[in-house]
């Protein structure tokens, strides 16, 4: 990776990154820089470690090697500027709590330790699930909202850390028509407002149609790029090998 | 009466209840947490884990002052936590197995350490095996101030940090992501419910302990669907239960405290799983048993229906029998006269049934329906 590069100015930076669990490399001299104002798809097969990526980037997973840069520093420096949005299967749902107060926890991380969310908090959190279509469900338990309402409660309270980038993680799994139009709508606004969206994506189909960058990955970062020029049959072959086939017939 | 009356003026008793009662609330707030934690478990490894650190500790100083007890029994009871889950963090052995091996390691030596100080003819060390059991009479005032002082950092605690553990609890991963130590975080909430086990050994037992940090959690679920009264209400649960079985076992010579205080406890879980609103096992069964009733209905009107509308006319009444061909194995006339109380079907002729107006509008309104989604007749017929 050349040195000169301004990395102060690009949202995410990934060095030569490599990720082991035990003897086997899940991520392989992964390198990728994302631009300001993307809205990215990151693709590839099953254990193609675009889940550990993410959880890379936000230090969630140490590396064996390579570094991620955030602006330029640490994620633990410019932490404040990164939201995340986990699986929606990594909770357990039966959690004794309502919609408001999950996206409530957005603020927890500017409030620090110890301080208790206020009137302000309360205000953020349910203008986040105003935006994700979710507000007449503020007071339900989280149970009893179905998948993709769940999926946009955990995308509001990404909302309501008010961050300059967002880590999602495979957000359109199992979610209705209705959620996935309105997830798409909420990113592409992010979008306009020039911050950077980054999305574990499993549908090829709707990769041109919802993206304009793409990460192409295979435990190796196979391309990346805006996706006129990446989302290529050389590309997905090169990532998914035979399998590939099956898309373009 | 005479109960409460021993509670005001038998000192032994007050105290004994006091103690109890502190012990069930400070179990029973952090039971909350253990129970949506899913490490209700734990609190049986820290339990079994604290005995030897009993006995150690008085092998240490030869006499049994509550104070020093509680410290070792906290010290191993801590160890143990802590050495479950490093083995389940390092190596491949699942967290049961762990489990498994800490508990009958610390208990086995727990108990090895007690015979051996029985034999050493220190006539201070009797009692000390009610450590296993639990002996609420042993409580003296000291004891019970002891304890609720450590209660109440204890409880101080989890309000301070309460929205630190619930987001822990509730989703680590993105704790850790947006800057909290899970670890410190883990290790604090583990300890306060060591000192939870702590506070209640010598009453409940080693053995039994561990139910306190169990059942009051699983019972509290069972009445709402917030944190805060979950916790409120475990803590609830937990008192009741420790007052009421410290109170029997003490008024009845030879009952073990422990075993009273966990029956009275289970008595709550089994009450709370059994009919608490919602959850309430007793009310699934019904709402399915109306449910089942409600199908058959639908299925005896959908085919009433259909007959008439051989004849061109909804409204065309229909043998009993034919009704019965139609669904065969079905109580067809039970079915019959619950719809006409309803109003949906009328005996038209002796022994023979027609739908009412109404009961078309019924049928074709749920016809309806199951064409917009709902269960096609196929799921409505294996239903009933």
């Amino acid at each position: 990776m050349a040195e000169h590069k301004n990395t102060h100015l690009l949202p995410i930076t990934v060095e030569d990154l490599t990720v082991a669990y035990r003897e086997t490399p899940v991520l392989w001299d992964v390198d990728l820089e994302v631009p300001p104002a993307t809205l990215m798809a990151i693709v590839g097969p099953n254990g193609a470690g675009k889940s550990t990526l993410i959880k890379t980037v936000i230090g969630l997973i140490e590396p064996s090697a390579g570094r991620v840069l955030v602006y330029g520093k640490t994620y633990h420096e410019q932490r404040h500027l990164v939201a995340y949005v986990p699986q929606r299967g990594s909770v357990d749902w039966d959690f004794p709590t309502n919609a408001l107060d999950v996206v409530m926890m957005g603020r927890y991380g500017a409030l620090g330790w110890v301080r208790r969310p206020g009137r302000a908090e309360r205000e953020k959190a349910y203008n986040a699930l105003k935006t994700v279509g979710m507000e007449h469900f503020a007071d339900r338990q989280i149970s009893q909202l179905s998948g993709g309402q769940q999926q946009r409660v955990f995308l509001a309270r990404a909302l309501a850390q008010e961050a300059q980038i967002y880590l999602m993680d495979e957000p359109f799994q199992g979610v209705d028509a209705t959620t996935e139009r309105a997830i798409v709508q909420v990113l592409q606004a992010l979008r306009q407002e020039g911050k950077t969206v980054l999305v574990v994506h499993h549908d090829l189909e709707t990769v041109p149609q919802y993206f304009d960058h793409v990460l192409l990955l295979n435990v190796r970062a196979v391309a990346s790029g805006p996706v006129a020029q990446t989302f290529t049959p050389a590309n997905l072959r090169r990532t998914y090998g035979s399998k590939a086939e099956m898309f373009f017939k | 009466m005479d109960i409460l009356n021993l509670i005001f003026t038998d000192y032994t008793i007050r105290t004994v209840a006091l103690g109890a009662a502190v012990i069930g609330m400070v179990s029973g707030v952090l039971s909350a947490y253990a129970v949506l934690r899913k490490q209700s478990l734990m609190g049986d490894v820290m339990s079994h884990a604290a005995l030897p650190g009993v006995v150690i500790a008085f092998i240490l100083i030869g006499v049994k002052a509550p104070l020093p007890l509680m410290l070792g029994a906290a010290i191993a009871g801590w160890l143990g936590t802590l050495l479950m889950m490093t083995i389940t963090s390092q190596t491949r052995i699942k967290e049961d197995s762990a489990m498994g091996i800490v508990l009958a390691v610390f208990f086995g030596l727990g108990v090895a350490l007690l015979s051996w100080v029985q034999r050493q003819g220190n006539a201070n060390q009797s009692g000390l095996d009610k450590f296993i059991f639990g002996r609420a009479a042993a409580l003296v005032e000291g004891e019970v101030v002891l304890m609720s002082l450590m209660g109440l950092v204890v409880l101080l605690l989890v309000l301070l940090f309460w929205k630190e553990f619930k987001l822990l609890t509730f989703d680590r991963e993105y704790a850790a992501a947006i800057g909290f130590n899970t670890r410190t975080l883990d290790v604090l909430l583990t300890t306060l419910i060591v000192v939870a086990v702590v506070i209640g050994l010598e009453t409940v037992g080693v053995v039994l302990m561990s139910a306190m940090i169990v059942a009051p959690g699983v019972a509290a679920r069972q009445w709402t669907d917030r944190l805060g009264r979950m916790v409120a209400l475990s803590g609830l649960f937990g008192m009741l239960a420790g007052v009421a079985g410290a109170l029997i076992s003490s008024l009845e010579r030879g009952l073990p405290t422990g075993p009273v205080i966990v029956l009275a406890a289970s008595v709550i879980t089994l009450l709370s799983l059994l009919f608490a609103p919602q959850r309430g096992i007793v009310w699934a069964w019904a709402r399915a048993r109306a449910n089942r009733r409600h199908l058959r209905a639908a299925s005896v009107l959908e085919s009433l229906y259909h007959m008439a509308l051989h004849h061109g006319d909804p409204l065309h009444p229909h043998p009993l029998r034919s009704l019965e061909a139609a669904l065969p194995g079905r109580d067809v006339a039970h079915a019959l006269r619950q719809l006409s109380a309803e109003g949906l079907v009328r005996e038209a002729l002796p022994g023979a049934w027609a739908l009412t107006p109404a009961g078309v509008a019924n049928i074709q309104g749920l016809l309806h329906d199951m064409r917009m989604g709902t269960p096609p007749a196929d799921v409505v017929q294996a239903a009933l």
